[in-house]
């Protein structure tokens, strides 16, 4: 068995209300551990707008949101937090103690004292292209993402996209695919320019397909894939497939949160507006995926929330100890924490 | 004012009265045209705001700058007058503008 990993606080989702309550939490001593699928910090921020100005956080007339991100990860680097990316949080779990064993899609255990999801609007997951009927086939012969490249060994390939991961799987199958053909719907690509010239040099020395259009239907029986319509250019054309690897971009999807046994309201979690807990003592809920009266999804309610929750937490872990309510402007031992004590 | 005319999949017109420098996703939203969802609203980063701009308004409305062809490839059965909606905004050229709106949004 893995080991664990131990820490005060697992917080699930790494984006700005994540990152803020590395902050807050810190403040009061606290160590966090983030869990994010994707595979960098920011959520929605960093995933969905990196390079639009934001005109709603306070002192910053205008920031863009990758720019927002990095301060953050600039402002609670004294507290030295760990990230783990490119997991998903399967299960949460309450411990005897009142404490939390955590694990991810991969396997992972975490224990953790205090649990915080701040998990936005669920977890970025691949989007399922629009075409008829697919759903049949995911999990047996349509994947959207690469687990293990041996899988697709002596198969007839077909990569449909034109960014960055459509391009580097192209790249990396090709060698192990029977016959790989990339289609996109133009011929210009979303992925670096390396990426492109590689794939363009593999289709002229004949090493893979490259069909120009849009994959409209599927042909096969009980899951397993014939062949693929694609709608080109020049009409109709028919690729026989076994595998497809369909990229699509990312949405977000509630998932697994779901299933962890919190009160609900719709997709969202509510909380008290004073401690921010779920109907489950310990497990907290901060930024766009709790629900309160009068909730606004905004970065800076998310900001605001996790300064109140970091003392609820607090409380939970340690009950009975004063908490001593502090400036930082003027608190040597918050700056002693900050590392900016003179 | 500049009168936009949205046409379900279903071929249900429904006819607003835009402001202009408001895009052409708001107006449906707040119309409520079926069909167009704009899960971003308006950001250019989900593509489900997808149109199929009137082939005698092509011209007049334009092209789609990169980022917007770009987020084009995630929307279903994309033509050569397939815009974002949320990237055109209202003027006063777009007087009697028709969309239509596709069979599904991506
Ligand atoms: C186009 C656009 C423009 C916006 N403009 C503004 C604005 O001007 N001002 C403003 O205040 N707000 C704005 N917002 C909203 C703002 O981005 C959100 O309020 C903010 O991102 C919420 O932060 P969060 O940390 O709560 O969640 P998110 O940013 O959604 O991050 C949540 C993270 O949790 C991860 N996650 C979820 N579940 C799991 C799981 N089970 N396992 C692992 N990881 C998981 C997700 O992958 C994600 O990375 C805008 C949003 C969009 C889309
Ligand atoms: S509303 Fe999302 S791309 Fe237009």
């Amino acid at each position: 068995m893995s080991s664990i990993t131990k820490t005060d606080i697992l917080i699930i989702g790494a984006g700005p209300v994540g990152l803020f309550a590395v902050f807050e939490l810190g403040l009061l001593d606290l160590k966090c551990h983030l869990i994010d699928i994707l595979d960098r910090p920011g959520g929605q921020c960093a995933e969905l707008y990196p390079e639009k100005p934001i005109y709603d956080i306070p002192a910053w007339p205008s920031i863009s949101a990758q720019g927002l991100v990095d301060k953050l990860m600039q402002q609670i680097e004294p507290f030295g937090p760990a990230f783990t990316f490119n997991r998903m949080v399967s299960g949460v779990e309450k411990l005897g103690d009142g404490s939390f064993r955590v694990t991810t899609d991969e396997s992972e255990v975490f224990e953790a004292k205090a649990i915080v999801i701040a998990a936005g609007g669920g977890s970025f997951q691949p989007k399922r292209p629009p075409i008829p009927g697919i759903e049949e086939y995911e999990g047996k012969s349509v994947f959207y993402s690469v687990r293990r490249m041996e899988d697709f060994r002596g198969h007839d390939l077909l990569i449909v996209g034109g960014g960055d991961s459509a391009l580097d799987w192209t790249l990396n199958l090709q060698p192990l695919a029977r016959r790989l053909t990339l289609v996109h719907r133009r011929a210009e690509f979303r992925a670096s320019p390396d990426s492109v010239n590689r794939m363009f040099a593999l289709h002229e020395k004949e090493q893979i397909g490259f069909q120009m259009g849009q994959v409209t239907g599927l042909k096969g029986e009980n899951g397993e894939l014939r062949a693929a319509m694609v709608k080109g250019p020049h009409g109709d054309v028919e690729i026989p497939c076994t595998r497809m690897l369909p990229f699509f971009g990312l949405t977000m999807k509630l998932g697994p949160i779901a299933d962890w046994g919190l009160n609900r309201h719709e997709n969202l979690l509510p909380v008290d507006t004073e401690k921010f807990q779920t109907s489950e003592p310990g497990i907290f809920a901060v930024g766009d995926i709790n629900w309160y009266p009068g909730k606004l999804k905004l970065i800076l309610s998310g900001f605001h929330e996790v300064a109140l929750m970091a003392q609820a937490a607090k409380r939970y872990i340690s009950p009975g100890e004063r908490i001593v309510f502090q400036y930082t402007t003027s608190s040597t031992s918050l700056q002693k924490k900050l590392g900016v004590a003179g | 004012m500049t009168k936009i005319t949205y046409i379900a999949f279903d071929g249900t017109p429904f006819e607003v009265d835009a402001e202009n420098g408001s895009t052409v996703m708001e107006n449906a939203i707040k119309k409520g045209v079926p069909g167009i969802e704009a899960e971003c609203g308006g950001a250019c980063a989900c593509a489900t705001c997808h149109v199929y701009v009137d082939e005698e308004w092509t011209g007049v409305v334009g092209e789609p700058e990169p980022m917007e062809e770009d987020m084009l490839d995630f929307a279903f059965d994309v033509r050569p007058n397939s815009r974002l909606s949320c990237q055109i905004k209202v003027r006063d050229e777009l007087d009697g503008l028709v969309v239509r709106v596709p069979e599904r949004q991506g």
